[in-house]
């Protein structure tokens, strides 16, 4: 029979002891089993599912450097150019790798071009992570529908960390701010958003709505929180 | 450091109460007790962890940066991140201006700690980056490694960076002939012996231990479990400082 240690969406250090037990089962990387103990390693918010014979315990990270996984959409900035790659920073300790044939659709001759014509230092890019197996750096594709360079909008950075939180369960929370400021947004795993507003004075409501986010992530009852505020700033500002 | 030439003062001073003797150190205290202890996490803003630990007048700031890129490149390890430590001494931290160019002690101090950290930090899920905790001795009165270490693991906890347990340091002194916990300056200057120990509660392992001076084997058996029931004490600040930080910024913002 399992024992659970922590009350639900409790915050944990690491260290602390969350359950025990043969029927617990860990969905976390961050959950470490000694023996028959689940112990966390990091600070983060807990959640305990109980489904007929097993509990799963999971652990929302508080902080923590973006890790890139295969199929994450990120916002990336272009750094450097080599002769037929480009490395993208996409705020994370590894740097993403752009090959041209992950970016043009037809062959290249570095002899006769050069990719400085088609993304040049200090573009955006909205990309897909393709592979990562952490020997080696992220391999980014922007073949595809919504991938490419960022002609227009304004980028928000956030910690990492706070994405799950900003997007919402089923994407609850970013859907509510869609519809009530009418702007699009697209949120980058690695903490990039980019945004595009009708207007500059919706758009720094926006900006202040997700920052919000950013610094209230960790309690409940936000999505309700953050439709007030919007409301209200949109009122006072006669936006 | 300080005393030398000067003449020794009263360190332990026996006083009856309920009936018994007690011994009561110079600064009020009981052979037992720890200084007042007052901890704050996510101090900095540029840092992506942070902590200040106090010891009494011991104040240690902590900063960590990372997981991030290793620079220079072939310092990294294919297989998991490396740590980097810097324990610093602020030249305005002792009683005579200390040269901020990093000492012997301080080389070697750094080096411990980063060991002790190595062992808790899960670094193998960061493969090929580096994990850069500096520690800087703000006021120094004894036991500031202790106090550094302490703060060094809440400010990798604070940084999001995985561990095992966070790890909580504390010095035990043998002053005439009296085992103390969490020994100051005066103490540390004219003790027999001094004891630094620094532990993963949770795990309930060593991760630092240096012995300065002569214990005979009772004598560290005693003053051992000593230094595990002030870490256990501290253990216990750590964790409230570290969920205070949310719990704050929760009140602030329904309030």
């Amino acid at each position: 029979m399992a024992k659970i240690h922590v009350s639900p969406r409790s915050i944990v250090v690491p260290g602390d002891l969350i359950a025990e037990g043969d029927d617990v089962e860990a969905e976390s990387l961050f959950i470490e089993k000694r023996g028959k103990k689940f112990y966390a390693t990091i600070t983060g918010l807990v959640s305990v599912e109980q489904t007929d014979d097993k509990y799963k315990i999971n652990i929302i990270p508080l902080e923590g450097a973006y890790i890139p996984r295969p199929g994450d959409i990120v916002i990336g900035l272009v750094e450097d150019i080599g002769l037929t790659h480009w490395e993208i920073d996409i705020s994370s300790p590894y740097k993403g790798i752009l090959t041209v044939q992950e970016a043009l659709d037809k062959p290249f001759n570095p002899v006769t071009d050069s990719l400085k014509r088609y993304l040049d230092v200090g573009d955006y890019v909205v990309a897909k992570v393709i592979a990562f197996d952490r020997a080696r750096d992220p391999l980014l594709t922007i073949k595809g529908k919504g991938l490419g360079r960022i002609t227009e909008g304004s980028i928000v950075e956030i910690k990492p960390s706070r994405v799950p939180r900003l997007i919402g369960k089923k994407g609850s929370m970013v859907n509510m701010l869609i519809k009530e400021t009418g702007c699009e947004i697209l949120v980058g795993q690695n903490g990039r958003i980019l945004i595009k507003c009708p207007n500059k004075d919706i758009e720094e409501v926006l900006i202040l709505s997700i920052k919000k986010i950013e610094a209230e992530a960790h309690t409940t009852g936000l999505t309700e929180r953050v439709r007030e505020f919007i409301r209200k700033e949109r009122e006072r500002r006669g936006v | 450091m300080g005393g030398t030439g000067a003449e020794k003062p009263t360190l332990i001073r026996w006083e009856e109460r309920d009936g018994e003797k007690v011994a009561i150190r110079i600064d009020g205290r009981l052979p037992e007790q720890l200084r007042p202890i007052r901890i704050e996490v996510g101090v900095l803003g540029n840092a992506d962890g942070s902590a200040l630990v106090e010891y009494g007048a011991t104040r240690v700031l902590a900063a960590v940066y990372g997981p991030r890129e290793a620079v220079p490149r072939h310092v990294a390890l294919p297989d998991r991140a490396i740590i980097r430590c810097r324990y610093h001494m602020a030249p305005f931290s002792t009683e005579e201006r200390k040269t901020p160019a990093p000492t012997r002690r301080e080389v070697e101090l750094s080096k411990v700690i980063r060991e002790a950290l190595e062992s808790v930090v899960l670094t193998e899920m960061y493969p090929r980056t580096s994990i850069d905790v500096y520690m800087e001795v703000l006021q120094s009165d004894g036991g500031t490694r202790t106090a550094a270490i302490t703060a060094a693991s809440l400010a990798l906890a604070d940084a999001g960076i995985a561990m095992r347990d966070l790890v909580a340091g504390v010095a035990v002194g043998k002053v005439d002939g009296v085992l103390v916990l969490d020994i100051n300056e005066v103490e540390d200057n004219y003790a027999e012996a001094d004891m630094p120990v620094a532990m993963a509660p949770s795990l309930d392992k060593v991760l630092l231990l240096q012995l300065n001076g002569v214990l005979t084997h009772d004598e560290f058996i005693k003053a051992f479990d000593l230094a595990r029931r002030g870490i256990l004490e501290i253990y216990k600040l750590q964790k409230e400082a570290l969920r205070k930080k949310y719990v704050e910024a929760e009140t602030s913002t329904t309030g």
